[in-house]
């Protein structure tokens, strides 16, 4: 086996690379939206009136929380069957990457409510403002430069733990450098290659995340730091 | 088979599992924990290579997912005549990614002291070394501790993934169980509760007191 970098094979494999790669952001977009969604069922739980509600959700939120993400995905993937219902590995993926992240979205959702100075709400009872009007107007548009920052971040860290759904066969990125390198024998070309796209993708993606912040932040008239 | 069955005749594997889980836990911790001391306080240097080297180490780490530096130290590093145990991978893998993550804490950590402390440290005629060591570092550790704490339990969870490399931890056990038996359900579900366990009711309690007792030092009764 030669030993050292082989720009031919690098070459070679970086077609099939570049399509994985699409699959990769595709994932990475569809779980976000996911999350996104589960993370609002989660805030609603816990700012329901009911205790117990609150109290489930919390410990769910909890569980999930404290839990790695892969045997997480081995638990849906493998368990969902024996009750009868089959998934794609795709599908799988997605629902419990979405199920996971949400947790943590809806916990960046009820920082950036309780970002909201609480005077704005006694002010909008004194201006006889209705609840809905309230959060409409008044509340979302000042929680919402708060949530920016940990919503691109949860962004960038689903992306980079797309590579998990691998272990069950989802064709990511991950998956084709493995498929390859095993087809071939040579990993290092296929893993530094996965390396390299990952760098050049999630950087450039944490700086338009800090840019979006400051740029939010000048839009509400405030200027940090 | 009912649950008891299954714990009974799986249940010695699956804790074998677990205390590998908590080697590479501890290990892994340990050497985050001093890979962020140094490279937060690079990050901070007036060096400008150092600083330089410092960023380009923590963009890096941040930037590429864990699973491929996993794979990248167990399996490419051989081609440059360094052949770790898996074991080891695992450990500087992890203790190199997150010390990445907690290299931005430490650093946010000291430019979070005061001023102040800085200055009176100095006008008082401390030397560099007392004032780093009496003054700041009892200061740093109330503030860098909750979010290191957050971080620790990501750890905890991270170590999930050496078993990727074939380092024979609880997941890699779960996994193991599952292809023999078939009983999804049981070996995940066990697996999955040991890791909320140990993460709720050793590791949280743990970088709680921790907390507790660095708020207490300087005086805060926190929490």
């Amino acid at each position: 086996m030669e030993m050292g970098w082989r720009w031919d094979f690098t070459l070679e494999i970086l077609p099939q690379m570049a399509i994985a790669t699409l699959n990769t952001i595709l994932a990475a977009g569809v779980g976000y939206a996911i999350a996104l969604v589960v993370g609002l069922f989660f805030l609603l739980g816990q700012r329901t009136p009911f205790k117990i509600i609150n109290w489930i959700n919390r410990e769910i939120v909890e569980f999930i929380r404290s839990t790695p993400l892969l045997i997480q995905l081995f638990f849906v993937y493998f368990v969902l069957p024996q009750f009868g219902i089959t998934l794609s590995a795709w599908v799988c993926g997605m629902i419990t990457i979405g199920l996971h992240f949400g947790t943590y979205l809806s916990e960046v959702y009820r920082g950036a409510l309780e970002g909201v100075s609480k005077t704005q709400w006694e002010a909008c009872r004194a201006l006889n403002f209705s609840t809905v009007y309230t959060y409409r107007r008044i509340v979302l548009p000042q929680a919402f430069p708060i949530a920016i920052p940990g919503m691109g971040n949860y962004l960038v860290g689903i992306f980079k733990d797309t590579p998990l759904l691998s272990t069950i066969g989802v064709a990511e990125l991950f998956h084709a450098a493995t498929a390859v390198g095993g087809y071939n024998y040579r990993y290092l070309e296929p893993y530094t290659i996965v390396g390299v796209i990952f760098l050049t993708l999630s950087i450039p993606a944490a700086m338009w995340v800090r840019k979006l912040e400051k740029d939010v932040n000048k839009a509400q008239g405030k200027i940090k730091k | 088979m009912t649950y008891f069955e299954f714990l009974n005749e799986h249940g010695v594997t699956l804790l074998l599992g677990t205390v590998t889980t908590i080697k590479v836990l501890v290990c892994s911790m340990i050497l985050y924990v001093i890979i962020s001391m140094i490279f937060g306080l690079m990050r901070l240097s007036k060096n400008l290579a150092v600083q330089g080297l410092a960023t380009v180490y923590i963009e890096f780490f941040r930037g590429t997912s864990l699973l491929v530096q996993l794979f990248w130290a167990y399996y490419v590093l051989p081609f440059f005549g360094i052949s770790l145990e898996a074991f080891t991978a695992g450990v500087v893998a992890l203790g190199l990614n997150f010390g990445a993550y907690g290299a931005e804490i430490v650093r946010a950590g000291i430019l979070a002291v005061p001023k102040g402390q800085w200055e009176a440290a100095h006008a008082l005629n401390f030397t560099p070394a007392k004032r780093i060591k009496r003054i700041i570092i009892p200061q740093i550790f109330p503030i860098i501790l909750p979010p290191a704490a957050n971080l620790t339990v990501e750890l905890l969870k991270a170590t999930a993934l050496v078993a990727l490399v074939t380092v024979v931890d609880l997941t890699f056990e779960a996994k193991q169980i599952n292809s023999i038996t078939w009983l999804s359900a049981q070996c995940f579900g066990t697996a999955l509760l040991i890791y909320y366990i140990i993460a709720r009711f050793a590791l949280v309690p743990f970088l709680r007191w921790l907390e507790v007792l660095a708020a207490r030092k300087i005086g805060k009764e926190r929490i």
